[in-house]
């Protein structure tokens, strides 16, 4: 039995080292994904262009408006002369949002309540902001400059006022998102290349009409499935150095965790990942089917696992479909690991689900796999 | 002879796809140590055949019984004893001559000394040395085929199915080629090889003519030809397209078809004397009577147009 697995590990090995384009791609994917994901997917809103009303042209006022632009939120890029106009802007999206300063800003500004030994006071705010709020990220970026201090725009000492909630944050001070991103990209590209492989792996060998030689073979289909996946999980193992240490260099993206704990998580995750594939490859008649079916477990592995959106924010039957994906499990493992420093032990849950994942996964595709062409 | 000496027994081996049979209530005995050939045109029932003896397409009916197990059930008893070379190469492109017969012998189970033997061994008979490092890939159709047949062969079976072989060959390397099969059945291997060329089927021992996935005649060739039931007269002359058209409105006319500048006519055997049946309808042609081919045979069996069709693929190789 060792003997024929072996001898089937040897032979895609062989034929993996010959595919130049599949070999590229098992470097290149991970690399390319990364620089992508690292650099474009950030929360944090920087310099949205923004527009400006403004009434009052007072020194107040641009004192304010400069404060307001060496935030970084947003860059004025265009003067209106009223409300409407902006609007109209905001409607062709010229500007995501417009900083509307009404013509007694300077009255508002000294009466403003914050200050403190105010006596007559108004209720009402400096300004307005008008936001695009069809991007939620948008709106909620505009949002966190509602509580913007006015203390050295007015040159007056606040009122000192007591936060309902202290929040300390724990293992991500400078709340970069790359951090939280990396070791989430672990398991969408482990996904990708893992399923893809191995979906392809069964089909290839009946396309290319290897199949029917092979089964008149004494080759035992879970032998055959065995030596399918275990090249591929030394390739898993590439690509998660590849992902980890260039996360490291290029991000500064944090490894908490002990290096055993990452390998043993991943180990589980592809695994799981190459049966799936395997499952996979049984079912579809050619690549091109197998290539879609991967594609269709890949999109939920990006949106349902909690790679880009809080898995807790889901309604609870998009939980259910996202606990049947291997990548939400390591997801959770993955950011558990690599950035609070968990134990695979503490993680017990999610790592017996993908044990159970692997056998059934096997199981499955070794039943499905007949020796038979009916 | 008892049921020991045959490899293949079938009893009504039928197999129906979607409602319509490929392979029709199929009779088969097989005796050990012969080359038995199937010959048809292009979707006969020869490969679907073929599968059902190597196990691996199960009869919709019918008996089947190889090497003395019986079908379905005995498949992975059979592996070892059985090989098959498949209609289109199924070893792998992009591994070495070498490699793609290592990881035979390792499937096969064979130890590291065992396997290196044997492939020294096949590497000598199929005239594959000094081309181990080759990728199959990049071999032409003869050393592919050979390559093929070192597979199928290299754990010594008993009973060895060969699926159109030799359509990617030329006539040269088809010859060496049924010398070697040759050479295995005298070692005792029983081999099962199916065709469309005439030429290969004539050098078997027994051989089953099959049209549409049934079984038309068997025999070996020469009963096959003497039991015709149709002489053949060869005629010489002009305008032979126009005498053809003539000649085969006739009934006692089974075929008739020119062959360079002869036309040969198939004329039914309840005619006492063809060819003074033949003389008013031929003008002044000359004409001859001359022996019958397998090709006849063929002809007679499955009717003109298929006959046509076999020529036409043995044409092109």
């Amino acid at each position: 039995m060792w003997r024929r697995i072996f001898a089937i590990v040897v032979k895609e090995l062989r034929q993996l080292s010959r595919d130049r384009m599949t070999f590229g791609m098992i470097v290149m994917i991970p690399l390319v994904q990364l620089m992508l994901f690292g650099y474009a997917i950030n929360t944090d809103a920087r310099h949205l262009p923004a527009g400006l009303v403004n009434l009052s042209d007072s020194a107040y006022s641009r004192t304010l408006i400069q404060a307001v632009e060496a935030t970084q939120v947003v860059d004025f890029k265009q003067r209106y002369l009223s409300a409407a106009e902006a609007e109209a802007a905001i409607t062709r999206g010229d500007v995501k949002a417009v900083l509307y300063l009404p013509a007694d800003f300077d009255a508002r500004l000294v009466r403003h309540p914050s200050f403190a030994g105010q006596q007559y006071y108004l209720t009402q705010p400096v300004g307005q902001w008008l936001v695009d709020g069809s991007d939620t990220v948008v709106a909620s970026t505009i949002r966190s400059l509602r509580q913007m201090p006015l203390d050295e725009i007015a040159g007056m000492a606040l009122k000192t006022a007591t936060p309902s909630f202290e929040v300390v944050q724990y293992f991500n001070p400078e709340q970069r998102s790359v951090v939280n991103i990396v070791p989430g990209l672990l398991g969408v590209i482990l996904t990708m290349t893992m399923v893809m492989f191995t979906s392809a792996a069964i089909v290839r060998e009946r396309e290319q009409g290897n199949m029917e030689f092979l089964i008149t073979t004494p080759v035992r289909p879970l032998e055959l499935m065995l030596g399918k996946i275990v090249p591929y999980v030394l390739v898993g193992f590439v690509q998660v150095t590849i992902i980890l240490s260039a996360g490291h260099l290029l991000f500064d993206v944090p490894i908490r965790g002990g290096l055993d704990s990452i390998a043993l998580a991943a180990m589980l995750f592809i695994c799981a990942s190459l049966t799936l594939g395997l499952v996979i490859s049984t079912m579809a008649k050619t690549q091109l089917q197998s290539m879609q079916m991967t594609v269709f477990v890949l999109l939920p592995s990006i949106l349902l696992s909690g790679f880009m959106f809080p898995y807790e924010a889901m309604p609870v039957a998009a939980q259910w479909i996202a606990e049947a994906l291997p990548a939400t499990h390591f997801m959770r493992m993955s950011r558990a690991i690599v950035l609070r420093d968990a134990q695979v032990m503490d993680l017990q849950f999610d790592a017996l689900w993908m044990i159970g994942f692997t056998c059934i996964g096997l199981l499955i595709a070794s039943l499905r796999f007949s020796k038979r062409l009916d | 002879m008892s049921q020991t000496d045959f490899a293949i027994q079938t009893q009504g081996m039928t197999r129906a796809f979607g409602g319509i049979n490929a392979v029709e209530n199929l009779d088969l005995a097989i005796p050990k140590g012969t080359i038995y050939g199937f010959l048809g045109p292009n979707g006969c029932g020869k490969s679907t055949s073929i599968r059902m003896l190597t196990g691996l397409l199960s009869p919709t009916s019918g008996n089947i019984r190889v090497l003395g197990e019986i079908l379905p059930g005995a498949e992975e008893k059979l592996r070892r004893r059985i090989g098959y070379m498949t209609q289109k190469f199924s070893l792998y492109d992009n591994l070495s001559v070498r490699e793609n017969l290592e990881f035979v012998a390792q499937i096969y189970g064979l130890t590291r000394r065992q396997s290196q033997q044997r492939l020294a061994e096949l590497l000598t008979l199929y005239d594959l040395v000094g081309r181990e490092k080759q990728m199959a890939g990049s071999m032409s159709g003869g050393q592919r085929q050979r390559l093929a047949l070192a597979a199928a062969t290299l754990h010594h079976p008993e009973l060895l199915f060969l699926d159109e072989p030799t359509s990617a060959v030329d006539p040269e390397n088809r010859r060496e080629f049924w010398e070697r099969l040759f050479d295995l059945c005298a070692q005792g291997t029983t081999i099962l090889v199916s065709t469309h060329y005439m030429d290969e089927a004539e050098r078997c021992h027994g051989l089953a003519i099959l049209e549409r996935g049934i079984k038309r005649a068997d025999g070996s060739p020469q009963q096959l030809m003497a039991a015709m039931g149709a002489r053949v007269i060869e005629v010489s002359g002009d305008d032979l397209r126009t005498l053809k058209q003539s000649l085969i409105s006739e009934s006692a006319v089974l075929s008739a078809a020119q062959i360079g500048s002869r036309l040969r006519v198939l004329v039914r055997s309840d005619i006492a004397d063809p060819l003074a049946w033949l003389k008013p309808r031929i003008a002044n042609r000359a004409m001859e009577e001359v022996r019958a081919s397998l090709e006849d045979v063929f002809v007679t069996c499955t009717g003109e147009r298929l006959a046509a069709h076999a020529k036409e693929a043995s044409h092109v190789a």
